[in-house]
Order: structure tokens, then sequence, then C-alpha cells
């Protein structure tokens, strides 16, 4: 009866294994697992069946919940598109394949496990789960120095916030003598009641912000996303997010408006995305400037998180959901038009109406997404944003946020403007792009166009996942 | 009386989304023109129904409703009213005549460019319409993507700066507007716009309500000193483009005046007129000064864009019937007007590959029928009697001298310069002495540019001669629109004032 509620997980772990096998068996050649992508849609299909599951396992420790099952739906589908995105990469040799996949379906299944601990150690856990694939994951890049800089950096900040994290969580057990979120709720999180807790708590988070890239700890988001390869970049700009906003939503119910730990949520969100759209503005490598994008919109995020509201947990939910979709579809053009799997700059855009209208103008519609302009999922994320953290205590933030917004429209319409109206530095070919691959980008931008004219149902499991955070 | 068998106004803006989608399957060029020229036609057609708009009431007709997101309140919710049934009829009525007079101008990129063209009308006639505060929104910044589009890829030589300048400029004015929907959302738990109208809100709300929106819209209008994006983007936008700019989307500021600064934050409105009000009067002097040292036509045309927008703006703040009127007669009529100014300085551009007044000169003689149109256009852009024009003017400068003596006075200056740098421009179009003979080659107007210049012409001496049709539908609406102002008189609103000083 329990396995049902753990099937989601049950099967990306048989994904898990299935590669492991894949990567030891026959001839180098033969590791090339094509059947990836049809297989983790089904794996999508699962968390979509398995939504209503709920129950508690592991000495309540593991709650399965509306949350932990709308996230797992969200990292499943996010992980089918990474996968259909990464499985014909040129810079990854065919005998490495099965071993990058697995590694990659192991750094999804340590998010899945996140998406419902609900005690602090299991997070801990999870989270490392989660990254340590992805350490080894960042330099498979064809034997690119960048990758491995990029690898190194990625490691070594991680492993420094880890460590930060850890005295963290030493400190909450030091001062409220509890490891689960339910029984930590009832607790003082003021400065005056319980500074040990509360300094142990602000350390413990600097974990989850490092993985959302959030101002100060952003540090190795552009450089990774730089180095790393095109189709790794799009993973990791992506997945890892959602895991970081889903334990923010979890420990929402600690996290109350008013309390100086929100305050500092709400600080590090507005420096968050003042900092990255100012930095973003001058990029001219694609990945970095997304780099710096994320760093921006993980300032958004926190208007749902600071409210103290399920509503606002919804939004916060409902908006990372949206933000993994438009980065995946920008990055799906970016990997598309790469040469040979090489970076993409701004001026590499230029002529591509020309080369490849239908990419230009998925591309025209993540960046519009990305601005939040309508009639766009972004701007439906962003305006359920906006309305949940409006007369919560955080106004200053609502405004922070939408002039950020005005910020952000440079660097992205600049993305449309060099696709649109500049004309190629060299006389090309057009870009071959395979049907099925223009049918999926273009499926990807219809669905962030219909989420931002029909976001009701999608929405509708968000509420119900907020809602049951805080009721 | 106002059921038709079909939803008008859905029907005015899905009809050209759709016109949009097929023009995938269109190849040839001059097919994709001649379909959304049909498009416009039949754009044109389903309009008619709102000729039927009953003159009696002040309420919104043809309204629609259907919920769209009830968790958070949203409905796809649609009308017409006085103030907003011209601007709709304007908007569909500029896409058949924007594809002829794009017909030989445009040369590139035929499919985006119509593309672009049918995604403004639907955007354009939404605007208008829309009675949610979100779906506003929603149409109002879905405008600025093909607008934006038009100006960088079909536009003059320094496209890429006027293009990321006009965006930049409106889409950062508008971000503080979506705040305050938040805002009237938190207080009142509505967004739709006649429910936020019967609510009344506290004077230290409307303070910081007024300004958020005022911002949005005075960059749009474009007030002084706001205006700078105007100019850069008429002159470099493609003729199409300009004609939209110019009689839709500028009007978009206006509108947003009166159907959500004065209704919704009435006393903060009366706090903020002299403001206004000197700022229109700055605009309508500053605009006519700028325009008359003008040596391209195009860039004159922009500049006086921004002084007949003050009268629209004076107008407005005026808080009387005859100064809103008048407002609502100018937008009109600088829509018609302004919008053939642009097309047939297209039209002449196709001629002479140059704005410039100094390479156009002498056309009085070789191209009777140009001059003719122009002469009509120009004599309608001053105020001329008998033109539409001066109908409205009128009106805003009876509604400024009956408010004090020296608004109206201040705001004179303005139409006598309209008057001293149109003459100026069309004298020396008309009879100037042509540096070179080229001009004896070009030919005049061809049957399509008659066709497509005809329509506003005839609207010019319609609107002049017959003013009484335009007048009585808006009527009603202006009214209301008094009416609310009204009630507060100056005490009540200082005692506000006094509250709010004292952190009430």
């Amino acid at each position: 009866m329990k396995a049902v509620l753990f099937l989601s997980e049950f099967y990306q772990l048989g994904l898990v294994l299935a590669l492991l096998a894949a990567s030891v068996a026959g001839q180098e050649e033969d590791r090339d697992p094509v059947w990836l992508p049809f297989v983790a849609w089904l794996g999508a299909a699962v968390a979509f069946g398995n939504l209503g599951a709920r129950g508690m396992m592991f000495w309540d420790a593991y709650k399965v919940d509306a949350l932990s099952q709308f996230f797992k739906l969200a990292i499943s589908v996010g992980f089918a598109i990474a996968v259909t995105n990464a499985i014909r990469q040129p810079l990854l040799e065919r005998a490495k394949r099965a071993d990058y996949f697995m590694l990659m379906s192991f750094s999804a299944l340590g998010l899945m496990l996140l998406s419902s601990c609900v005690e602090l150690i299991t997070i801990y856990v999870a989270l490392e789960l989660a990254s340590y694939a992805l350490y080894a994951l960042i330099p498979l890049r064809a034997q690119d120095k960048r990758a491995a800089e990029a690898a190194i950096k990625y490691i070594l900040f991680g492993a420094m916030v880890t460590a930060l994290s850890l005295y963290g969580l030493s400190y909450i057990i030091n001062g409220q003598h509890t490891t689960y979120i339910a029984e930590l709720a009832n607790k003082p999180w003021s400065v005056a009641a319980s500074p040990m807790a509360v300094i142990g708590l602000t350390l413990f988070l600097a974990g989850f912000f490092y993985k959302l890239a959030m101002f100060p700890f952003h540090f190795w988001c552009p450089d990774v996303y730089q180095g790393t390869s095109n189709e790794t970049a799009a993973y990791v700009a992506t997945l890892p997010k959602l895991g970081a906003v889903v334990i923010l939503v979890r420990l929402a119910s600690i996290l109350k408006p008013g309390l100086e730990i929100t305050t500092i949520l709400a600080v590090l969100g507005a420096a968050s995305m003042t900092f990255g759209n100012l930095a973003a503005l001058a990029q001219t490598d694609l990945k970095r400037l997304l780099g710096y994008s994320s760093v921006a919109h993980a300032g958004y995020v926190m208007l749902g998180l600071v409210s103290g509201t399920g509503i606002g947990m919804a939004a916060a939910a409902f908006y990372s959901l949206i933000y993994i979709l438009m980065n995946l579809t920008c990055f799906w053009v970016i990997c598309r038009i790469a040469k040979n799997g090489e970076n993409v700059s701004l001026a590499d855009l230029g002529g591509l109406y020309k080369k490849a209208p239908g990419l230009a103008f998925i591309l025209a519609v993540s960046a519009f997404a990305l601005v939040g302009l309508p009639p766009t999922a972004g701007f439906t994320g962003k305006l359920f944003l906006l309305s949940s953290a409006w007369d919560h205590g955080y106004n200053w933030l609502v405004i922070v946020a939408v002039l950020n917004t005005a910020i952000s429209i440079y660097y992205y319409l600049n993305m449309v403007r060099h696709a649109y109206t500049t004309e190629a530095a060299t006389e090309e070919p057009a870009t071959a792009v395979p049907a099925y691959s223009m049918a999926f980008g273009a499926g990807l931008s219809a669905v962030l166009l219909l989420l931002g004219i029909l976001p009701g149902p999608v929405y509708d499991l968000a509420v119900r996942a907020g809602l049951q955070i805080l009721p | 009386m106002q059921d038709f068998g079909y939803p008008v106004l859905t029907s005015l803006i899905v009809l050209p989304l759709i016109a949009a989608a097929a023009l995938a399957f269109f190849k040839s060029e001059t097919a994709i023109r001649a379909f959304t020229f049909v498009v416009g036609l039949l754009e044109c057609l389903l309009c008619l129904p709102l000729l039927h708009f009953d003159m009696t009431t002040a309420d919104f007709q043809f309204v629609e409703k259907a919920a769209w997101l009830p968790q958070w309140g949203i409905s796809y919710y649609l009308g017409a009213d006085g103030i907003s049934l011209y601007m709709i009829l304007l908007s569909a009525l500029l896409l058949p005549l924007c594809v002829l007079c794009s017909w030989t101008y445009i040369g590139k990129r035929i499919k985006e460019f119509h593309f672009c063209l049918l995604l403004m009308t639907t955007a354009s006639v939404g605007v208008f319409a829309a009675l949610d505060f979100v779906l506003f929104y929603i149409f109002w910044e879905a405008l600025l993507v093909p607008m934006y589009l038009l100006i960088a890829v079909w536009g003059g030589p320094r496209r890429g700066y006027a293009s990321i300048k006009f965006f930049l400029y409106t889409l950062a004015g508008s971000t503080l507007l979506l705040v305050a929907i938040v805002a009237f959302w938190k207080t009142t738990g509505t967004f739709s716009i006649p429910d936020l109208m019967t609510h009344s809100y506290s004077f230290r709300f409307q303070f910081w309500a007024f300004l958020a929106m005022a911002l949005a819209f005075a960059i749009k209008v474009p007030m002084f000193p706001f205006h700078t994006w105007l100019p850069a983007a008429h002159v470099e936008a493609p003729s199409a483009g300009s004609v939209i700019l110019a009689a839709v989307l500028i009007k978009m500021g206006a509108y947003g005046f009166m159907r959500f600064c004065l209704p919704l934050a009435p006393d903060a409105s009366q706090y903020f007129a002299p403001m206004m009000i000197a700022i229109s009067i700055a605009s309508i002097i500053y605009g006519g000064f700028i325009a008359l040292g003008q040596k391209d036509i195009k860039r004159l045309v922009a500049y006086s864009s921004v002084g007949h927008m003050g009268f629209v703006t004076l107008g407005i703040f005026l808080f009387n019937k005859a100064g809103i009127q008048g407002a609502l007669l100018v937008m009109l009529n600088h829509g018609i007007t302004t919008g053939a100014l642009f097309m047939m300085i297209g039209t002449i551009y196709e001629r002479s590959h140059s704005r410039e007044i100094a390479d156009n000169l002498g056309l009085g003689k070789f191209l009777p029928g140009f001059m003719f149109f122009w002469g009509v256009f120009a004599l309608s852009s001053l105020g001329f009697p008998g033109t539409n024009s001066f109908v409205g003017e009128l009106f805003v400068l009876v509604g400024a001298f009956y408010k004090s003596t020296w608004i109206g006075f201040l705001a004179v200056p303005g139409a006598m310069l309209a008057a001293a740098y149109m003459l100026r421009l069309s004298l020396k179009l008309a009879w100037g002495r042509p540096r070179a003979s080229k001009s004896k080659f070009w030919p005049d107007l061809n049957t399509r540019e008659w066709f497509y210049l005809a329509p506003m012409a005839i609207l010019v001496f319609y609107i002049g001669l017959a003013p009484r049709l335009a007048i009585d539908a808006l009527s009603p609406s202006i009214d209301k629109l008094v009416t609310v102002m009204q009630p507060k008189t100056a005490i009540t609103y200082q005692i506000d004032i006094e509250k709010t000083a004292n952190g009430g």
C-alpha cells in the first residue's frame, strides 16, 4: 500500500538503475540510451497519475502531500524536457552518455526526494544526493577545460555552503531541540526569543540560496553556465531551483511575515533581482546572460515566500514551474543553434529570423515570457506573485520587483532584437533543424502561451499545494 | 436592440488573431496583402453593429462577460461606452487603410509585417474594449511587441535606437501601473472596472494610485517631459507604424486618464489637476515651438502630436463638460488627421526617398492631387473652422476659459503655433522652389492612394461640419464622468489632505 506513495521515486530509481546497467553493459558504442526521452516522459505521466497520493512515511520524516506531488510532477516534466534536449548533444562521447544520463537522473531523484522531506536532516541528505550527481555532471563536456573549471567552482562553492548549512543545522538543533518542521513551526523564531536558532536557520537556508543562485550565493552561477555544455546548463539552470523552492515553501510555516528571518529573505530577494538584472545588462554570452537572469528570478520567487499566506506559496510554486519552462524553452533554442555545441553569443543570433524562423519565434516567446509580458505564462506567474505579496508588509519588495522588470526588458529584448533585426555576420545557409525538434520547441512555446491565457488548472494544483502548507 | 446574433467586440478582437494565424498558409506576397486587406474590410463590417450605439445612456454597451480566472476574480469582460466607442471604430478602420498605404512602401518580410499589423489591431481594440483591469493590462502590454517589431524591422536607419527607446520608455512606465492594479484588487477584491468605479478610496490610497497610473499614461500620451521617445519612434517607424502610433497607441494614454485616473482617483485627480494642466500647457507650447524649427516633415508632425495631445490632457483635467468633450474629440480628430498626414508623408517618401522639407519643395505644380489632400489635412491639423479639429480644440478652449481665464489665455498660443508650423510647411511643399527639378517626374497620387486617403478626408469634413453625431454619442458618458468629479468639492478634499498630513 505504502509503495504506491513512493511510485514516482521508485520509477526514477528504476531509471537510474537501468542507466547504470546500460553504462556497464555491452560495447562502448552501444552505451547511448536513445530510449531515455520516452521513458522520461512516461515518468512524467506516472508523476501525473500519482498527483493524488497522500501519506506519511519513515517515522514522519517523509510526507507525500499536495505540495510534494506538485513538485514531483514539475521535476519529472522538467527532467523529461531536459533529457529530450540533451539526448543528442554533440560534445559528449557516446561511451559516456549512459553515465551522463545516470547522473542526471540521480540528481532528479534527489530533488524528488527533497520535495517530500519534512525533517531537516532528511532534507540535508536529499539535498546532497541531488548535488553530488551535479558535481560529476558539469565537467562532462568533451575534454573542455572551461567545463572542468566550472565543475571545480561549483564543487568548491557547494562544499563551502554545505558546511555552512550543516553548521547552521547544529544551531537549530541546539536552540529548538527538534528537527521536524511541524514541531519547529510552533517554536518562537524571533531573534529576541531564540537568537541561536535564527542564526542557525539563516545559515541552513544558505544551502538553498546557493541552489537557487540567490545573491550573495550566486557567484558560481554565470561561470558554471558558461563553462558547462549547453545541455547541462539547461538542467543546472532549472531543476535544482525547484528543489530549493520546495524547501523554502515547506519552511514557510516558520517564515512568518515580520520576523527578522523573513525580512532577511525579502532583502536578499530585492538584492538578488536588482543585482542579477543589472549584471545581465552587460552580458554578451547567452548562457551567462541567462545565468544572471536566473539570479534575478530567484529574487522574484521571494515575493511569494515572504507573504506568509497559502496563496503566496502557491504563487511561488507556480512561478517556479513557469520559470523552468521558460528557461528550458530558451535553452532549447540555444542548444539547437549552437554550432557543434559551442557557446552562443548574442551576435550569433543575428539573422536567425532568416536561418530558422521557427526558432526565432520560439526564442521570442521565451524571452517575452522571461520579461513577464502578457499574454505569456511569465506574466500570469508574475501577476500572481505581485498580488500575493501586496499588503503583507512587503510592499516595497513589490515595487522593487516591478522596477526590476523594467530593467530586465533591455537584455531580454536584446535577444529578440538580435534574432529579428540584425543580419548574420557571415552569410550562412539555413540552420537545419529536424522537424521533431522544431515541433517540440513549438510545443514548449505553445505551453508558455497557453499557461498565460489559461493558467487555471495548473494554478489550482499549486493552490492546493500552497493551502496545505498555510491554510 | 443590442443583440446582433454574435458577440461584436469579441469578434473584432478574434478575427485579426485568426487571420494572423492563417497568414502562415499564404505564399504569394500579393495574396498576403489582399488577404489582410479583405480581413480589414471584414473587420470594418463587423464594426457596423457598434453604430447602433444607444446614445441616451452612460452604461457600458455590447457587454460580454465570462469568468476567466475565478480564483482571482479575473474575467473576460468587454464593453463600450461613449469614451471608447470611437477609438474602437478608428482602430478597426485603420487596418485596411494601413494595408493599402504599405502596399508598395513595405518591400521585405511581407508576411511578418501583416502579422504584426493584425496583432496590433487585436490589441488596440482589446485595450479600448476591456472592462477588466487585468485584461486591459494584457492588451496594453501586448500591443508593444508588434509595434516594437514594426519599428525595429521595417524602420529607418536609426531603427534600433528608436525601437528600444520606445519599448523601454513605455514598458517602464506601465510596470507601476501593474502595482496599482494589484493594489486596487487588494482593496476591493475585484478587477472589474465598472465595479471599481463604485467604490470610494481613501485619499492616501488615491494619491499613490494616481501617481502610479498617471506615470504610465503620461508616458504613453506622451506628456512633456516624457515625450522624447515619440519623435524618435515616429521618424523611424514605417508609414503604417506611424499611423497606428499616432492614431491608436498614444490615444491609449489619454483614454487611460479618462477611464481610470478620473473615476478611480477623483480626489487625487483634483489634487494633481493644477500640475497636470501646467504640464499640458507646457506640452502644447513646447511641442509647437519645437515643431516650428524642424527640417524633417515627419519629425515636425510628430512634435505637433505632442502639442495636440497636450490639448487632450488639458481638456481632461479641466473637469468640465466642454473640456472633456473637447478632449475626446481632439483624440478622435488627431487620430484621423495625423494618421492621414503620416500616410501622406509615406506616399511622398516613396517618391522622393527623403523626408526633408528641402527635398520635397514645390509639389503644387506637379502633384496637384497630393497637395489637395495635404491641404485638407494640414488645415485640419491646425484647427481650421469647418474641419474636424476645429470642433475639438474649440471645446477645449471653451472649457479652459470656463475654468479660468488664465488657463485659456495660456493655451491659445498653442493653436496659433499650430497654424504657424503647419502653414509654413505647407507653403514650402506647395510653392517652394525645388533644388533640382526631379519632382517633375514624380507621378501624382494613384488610385490606391486616393482610396486610402479619401475616407480620412471624408471624416475630416464630416466631423467638421456635422459634429452633432459624435458629440451626442459622447455626452452621457461625459456627464457621468463630470458628475463623478463634482460631488467632492474643494472643501472636502482639503479635509482629506489635512487628514493625510496628520497620518490618517
